[in-house]
């Protein structure tokens, strides 16, 4: 067993808020943007790491990358302690913050890399030869040599993250990075980044609001909220702590009376007159033992399971947490 | 210290030097702005009619005079003139704001993320842009003033390659001011007011105006102790010989001195508003 390629223990930081009140008094509030964070990812592990807007993620990202001083707890990324080392730290880690781009607005991609090459001191063949498999599995070729002020948000995230990994690093970060792209190139980033976790062992970090990035990304989540740890576990853990259900979606042969009363199943639709009916069930029964009892009244012709929303198993999980005094629990943690 | 040989590491490949990532962003500072090719012929014009109508207004003063103003005659204030509009582009005369804005937005993150010294990467960028600038928005000014009043300038070589050498410096010294200024941002919401103040002492002190020799006396004891006449009156000085020998070289070594200093104070200016953003959040 190796180090731990991210080691949080009890990471605490509190920002000063400042608030004008009346004409010319100033009130200070402190917030806890992260309150009390402890977690390891083992190396060539990946993380999803999702809460709500303001529940503590980019600055949890911040202090694990070095440009943000923890108010108090530790933080070794890659072994490294992350503002002592930044730059040492800068080679082992590659960034993509969603909102912020690391090309250069007025350059071709092909002059991004070359200059990025140069700072992470790749030799030549070294780094053409990533450049040339980064451009292949992204499919930048048709764009590399436009300035990026001209391209469009897919092109450009898959130009940053090409950019984030050309120099090879063991840990990508990555905040946010399908926001706002088509369902297409979310797929396509999806792919390919399963695809370099499979080549290169690359370890992974990644805070969403998208769940389905989560879902195909990663086999660990933590979720956050307020700063605090609200879970940390996989997926169908947390869909299990907090009862979400599944719903089975039925097309029928001909058109059938409301399917109410089917033992553990809740009736959540009615459509088409009848023809297509969706039940909502738990972990109390089976899709097997759902769908025998409906066959006794009706004819299925075509049926789908919807996995449960993960935005909505977020909510609950939220609502029952500050209902019984903020998240205390860490799931079935990994300590 | 664990590291995580499971990895084809890049420390285990790196090999370049840190020139390498100099010249790299030396040459990428040039292409960015080669990519503005009209807005560099527009600049060019621009300095170019500007320097018509200075070149006249300097003629009429040392005629006003009664010939000769402090040692120039009509032909090196002529001069004076176009070698000065030569300059603005390369020297970066009115400003440079990058540094403010990613302070502002955010994204000087990004720099700090990098494992590169952030003040080294944009004074190699900045070099590449003077690069690119030099000819094409210091040739058509010239160009314009041989064929229009003239240049007076000198037969030998010296001062051409020591004036090479002060330009180079002239470059570095505003890059240096310029950087310091930007990291007021770190404290300031509004830079307006200290970029104007600036701009408004670095135009009239460098000698872009007038000479700084025609200035009354108070007012060139004040130039003096600014690094703006090193930016403008001293390459111009040295191309054109009014400074020769040993005076060229004292020149220089002004030069150097203030790059030094305001290389140095904008470094540790630059790294104590870093850590107040790392430590305070942006």
């Amino acid at each position: 067993m190796t180090d731990p390629i991210i080691d949080v223990r009890e990471l605490h930081r509190r920002f000063t808020v400042r608030s004008p009140r009346g004409r010319f008094r100033r009130t200070r509030t402190v917030v806890e943007a992260v309150d009390g964070l402890t977690f390891q990812l083992p190396e060539g592990s990946a993380l999803g790491y999702i809460g709500a807007n303001g529940a503590g993620k980019s600055t949890t990202i911040k202090m694990i990358t070095g440009i943000l001083v923890p108010s108090s707890g530790t933080v070794r990324t890659c072994g490294l302690h992350p503002i002592r080392q930044r730059k040492q730290l800068a080679r082992q880690i590659g960034v993509v913050f969603g909102q912020r781009t690391q090309l250069w607005w007025d350059l071709p991609l092909r002059e991004s890399y070359r200059t990025l090459a140069a700072i992470h001191r790749l030799p030549q063949s070294v780094w053409t030869a990533r450049r040339d498999e980064l451009v292949d599995r992204l499919d930048l070729a048709s764009f590399i040599d436009i300035p990026v002020r001209q391209l469009s948000l897919g092109q450009r995230i898959r130009g940053e993250i090409a950019a984030a990994l050309l120099h090879s690093p063991p840990l990508l970060i990555l905040d946010e990075p399908t926001i706002g792209l088509d369902v297409l190139s979310k797929e396509r980033l999806r792919v390919f980044l399963t695809e370099q976790r499979a080549h290169h062992g690359t370890s992974l970090l990644l805070t969403t609001h998208d769940m389905d990035d989560v879902q195909r990304l990663t086999e660990r989540i933590i979720v956050v909220d307020h700063g605090r740890m609200a879970y940390d576990g996989d997926l169908a853990g947390l869909v299990r702590r907090v009862g979400a259900e599944r719903v089975l979606s039925l097309d029928l042969t001909t058109p059938a009376p409301p399917l109410a009363g089917i033992p553990g199943t809740d009736l959540v639709s009615v459509e088409a007159d009848g023809l297509r009916q969706r039940l909502a069930f738990g972990d109390d029964t089976t899709a097997t033992a759902v769908l025998e009892a409906i066959g006794r009244h009706v004819e299925v012709r075509d049926l789908t399971i919807e996995e449960p929303d993960i935005e909505e198993v977020v909510r609950r999980l939220y609502l029952s947490a500050t209902g019984t005094g903020t998240g205390t629990g860490t799931g079935t943690g990994s300590e | 210290m664990p590291t995580f040989p499971s990895q084809a590491a890049p420390a285990s490949g790196r090999t370049r030097s840190p020139i390498a990532a100099f010249t790299a962003h030396v040459v990428m500072g040039f292409r960015r702005w080669s990519t503005y090719r009209l807005a560099t012929a527009a600049g060019a014009f621009t300095n170019t009619v500007f320097g018509l109508i200075k070149a006249y207004i300097t003629i009429g003063a040392v005629g006003a005079a009664g010939g000769t103003l402090m040692g120039y005659d009509a032909a090196t204030a002529a001069t004076y003139a176009w070698l000065v509009q030569a300059l603005i582009a390369p020297v970066n005369i009115f400003g440079w704001q990058e540094l403010a804005l990613r302070i502002r937005t955010g994204d000087v993150a990004i720099d700090l993320a990098r494992p590169i010294d952030p003040q080294v990467a944009f004074l190699a960028a900045d070099l590449g842009r003077a690069a690119y600038s030099l000819i094409p928005r210091g040739a058509p000014p010239l160009l314009v003033g041989a064929a229009v009043t003239g240049l007076a300038l000198p037969g030998a070589v010296l001062p051409y390659l020591l004036g090479a050498l002060s330009v180079v410096l002239a470059v570095l010294v505003s890059f240096a001011g310029l950087w310091l200024l930007n990291t007021a941002a770190f404290w300031l919401l509004d830079m307006r007011g200290v970029i104007t103040l600036y701009m408004v002492a670095s135009n009239i002190l460098s000698g872009m105006i007038v000479p700084v020799h025609w200035f009354p006396d108070w007012m060139a004891r004040i130039a003096q102790v600014t690094p703006f006449p090193s930016l403008v009156q001293a390459p111009v000085d040295i191309v054109t010989a009014r400074v020769e020998g040993a005076a060229a070289l004292g020149v220089l070594a002004t030069q150097l001195a203030w790059f030094t200093a305001l290389v140095l104070v904008g470094r540790v200016v630059f790294r104590t508003g870093a850590r107040r953003l790392v430590v305070q959040g942006g």
